[in-house]
């Protein structure tokens, strides 16, 4: 089988304290720590496995800056066989549908079976596939939580609902399925694992490479439009302890006795 | 401005606590309109929430076929966009189903698309005033979307104050005649059931819960330790079960428990809406968190900026001491 998944590069939340930048554009993105999208990490893994299982190619997409060429090799690294990087100032300004519009292009270069990207990304849209699916006309389903292998024109799939219920359902090939966290372990990738496909060559694509008009991405292909970054505020905030650690503790197992929360 | 529809969604015959939620955010978008709902589905239930909805809204478009007993999105979306008059603006919730429908929906209605929107401010000219939320909710930010060729919105469940006005007298609307051809590549087969776990952290009255702040699956002793300490019970968010260092059973939020303490310890738990959609009557939340702007100190009663490693055992030890 031949699958295409796509992935993000983030700044990695489990790491990093995200704030404002000053001008209320952007967030702060000196210092961050980036990672792949932890969605995506699932996606790639389950890639693999499918692979291992009925033999195959994994290729791995991403738009994004030269930045992300790194996530591209640890995905490799993994053992994705493939890496291709989406790389044009005219992408950036791009929303959901921009990123599905340049991703139709690249997959539409060669036949893929099955095209797989994270639930959500970092703004928390889970868009793309969804778009993507539609832009190309093939059958979609979200949150999925399980594949299994039919035979080579339908699989038999996992959705994760509420609850953690899940909704099994049949989906004919080709398809974009969009995957929950929690459906496989993904493998470590070590630094010498890294270091294997570090001189990989890894194709860049541009707009006019992928027959893309400037008009259809980017800022100006963009209707959803982002204003500024601010702080929120919700609700009256907690009571925040303050002082020696058991000056802090002595106080809230005060707290806890007077709400029950000791037996 | 072009006409509003709230998608419904149901389970049995009651409609889904979004339902008057998107109301309540379709008079955001415009004092004045007349709202429409649209609900898709089979038979006697379908029926039942069509009416109920009529008292909210202007008009309730019903669209019955047998295809639609479960709701497929790949099959809903192909009647709504046989249905929908072009440039509509569809409002449905972003749940599970929401983000299944929503993204492609806009696609094949050549709308614009904005999802999990958590806050409305307005239309100026064509532009759609919204408030998002990005990295699990540490910020905000406004965003604009073009309404000029409609759009499809989807709203975070529990943002708006569900409208519960009931001053519509609406009239139900069959438009099962034109849903149109409705073939799929996708079947539905079945609901499999979560599984059930040794421990049932519904009932608990006292969480410790732990999130991925804990760590390593090593230190989930420090959280057991602090529990049994307290007769509380140890439950955690997604990371924790997506890691198997807990059961599915043990996780709160939206895709596993809803629990109903009266007292909730969130342990590295940075309080993303999907962890907090599980935490309903009003529980007296302490949350200890590294970071001080975590989003779980906005939602907390009390919060404490420490190591979880370093605090729990010593709040244990002091328990222990009384
Ligand atoms: C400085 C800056 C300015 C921006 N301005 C705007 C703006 O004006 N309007 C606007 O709408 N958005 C804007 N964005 C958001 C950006 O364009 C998003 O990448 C886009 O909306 C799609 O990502 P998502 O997080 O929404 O994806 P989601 O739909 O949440 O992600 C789901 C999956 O889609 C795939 N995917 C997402 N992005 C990519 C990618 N880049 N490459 C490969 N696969 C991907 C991954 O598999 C991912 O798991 C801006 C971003 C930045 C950093
Ligand atoms: C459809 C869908 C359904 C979902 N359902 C659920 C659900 O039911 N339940 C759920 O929980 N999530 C759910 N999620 C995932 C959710 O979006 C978040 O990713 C998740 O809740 C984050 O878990 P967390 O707070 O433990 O981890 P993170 O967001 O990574 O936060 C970890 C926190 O720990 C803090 N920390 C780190 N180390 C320490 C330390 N040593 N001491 C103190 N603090 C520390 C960090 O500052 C951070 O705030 C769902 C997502 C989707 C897309």
């Amino acid at each position: 089988m031949e699958i295409l998944v796509c992935v993000k590069r983030v700044p990695d939340t489990s790491e990093n304290e995200i704030s404002v930048a000053g001008d209320g554009k952007d967030i702060q993105r000196d210092d961050l720590v980036y990672s792949v999208n932890e969605w995506d990490n699932y996606a790639v893994e389950e890639a693999i496995q499918i692979v291992d299982r009925a033999g195959g190619n994994v290729t791995v997409v991403t738009v994004g800056g030269d930045d992300s060429e790194e996530i591209l090799r640890r995905e490799m690294a993994m053992g994705a066989n493939n890496g291709i990087l989406l790389k044009d100032d005219a992408f950036e300004g791009s929303d959901g549908k921009g990123i599905a519009t340049i991703l139709k292009a690249v997959a539409q270069k060669s036949k893929y079976d099955l095209i797989l990207t994270g639930a959500q990304a970092d703004a928390g849209a889970a868009q793309v596939g969804g778009m993507l699916a539609a832009m190309m006309d093939l059958p979609y389903a979200s949150l999925v939580n399980k594949i299994e292998i039919i035979d080579d024109k339908k699989l038999k799939i996992g959705r994760e609902i509420e609850g953690g219920n899940q909704e099994m359902n049949e989906i004919n090939l080709p398809c974009v399925l969009s995957i929950q966290t929690g459906i496989n372990e993904p493998r470590y990738v070590g630094i010498r694992g890294i270091r294997k496909v570090a001189s990989v060559e890894i194709p860049t694509y541009g707009a006019g490479d992928l027959g893309l008009a400037a008009s259809a991405v980017g800022v100006a292909g963009a209707k959803v439009k982002k204003i500024d970054y601010f702080v929120p505020v919700l609700g009256d905030g907690a009571e925040m302890l303050e002082g020696s650690n058991e000056e802090i503790i002595a106080k809230l197992i005060e707290l806890l006795k007077a709400k029950g929360g000791l037996k | 401005m072009a006409q509003i529809f709230a998608y419904i969604t149901y389970k049995g015959s009651v409609a889904d606590d979004s339902a008057l939620e998107l109301l309540a955010a379709a008079k955001k978008i415009d004092a004045a309109a007349k709202i429409n709902a649209v609900v898709a589905g089979s038979g006697a239930d379908l029926n039942a929430v069509c009416t109920a909805m009529a008292a909210s809204y202007n008009e309730v478009w019903k669209i019955d076929n047998a295809a639609m007993a479960y709701p497929n999105a790949e099959v809903i979306r192909k009647a709504l966009v046989n249905i929908l008059p072009a440039g509509s603006i569809v409002l449905m919730p972003h749940d599970t189903f929401g983000m299944d429908l929503g993204p492609g929906l806009s696609i094949k209605m050549n709308a614009g698309f904005a999802s999990d929107v958590v806050g409305i401010e307005g239309v100026d000219a064509n532009a759609l005033k919204l408030v998002r939320q990005e990295f699990g909710g540490q910020v905000s930010t406004h965003v604009t979307c073009d309404i000029s060729g409609g759009a499809v919105i989807t709203l975070r469940p529990g943002s708006f104050q569900a409208d519960e006005s009931k001053s519509a007298g609406g009239q139900v609307v069959d438009k099962s005649a034109n849903a149109g051809d409705l073939t799929v590549g996708r079947k539905f087969l079945e609901v499999v059931a979560a599984e059930v776990g040794d421990v049932d952290i519904t009932k608990a009255e006292v969480l410790v819960s732990i999130g991925r702040g804990i760590e390593d699956v090593e230190n989930i002793g420090v959280a057991q330790e602090l529990a049994e300490a307290m007769g509380a019970v140890v439950s955690c968010s997604r990371p924790i079960v997506d890691a198997k260092w807990m059961e599915k059973s043990r996780q709160v939020g939206t895709s596993g428990q809803t629990v109903k303490p009266k007292v909730y310890m969130a342990m590295g738990i940075s309080g993303s809406f999907q962890h907090l959609g599980g935490i309903k009557g009003n529980p007296f939340i302490v949350a200890v968190n590294k970071n001080p702007k975590a989003p779980i100190f906005q939602v907390a009663d009390v919060g404490v900026v420490a190591n979880i490693l370093e605090f729990m055992p010593e709040l244990t030890e002091k328990i222990k001491e009384m």
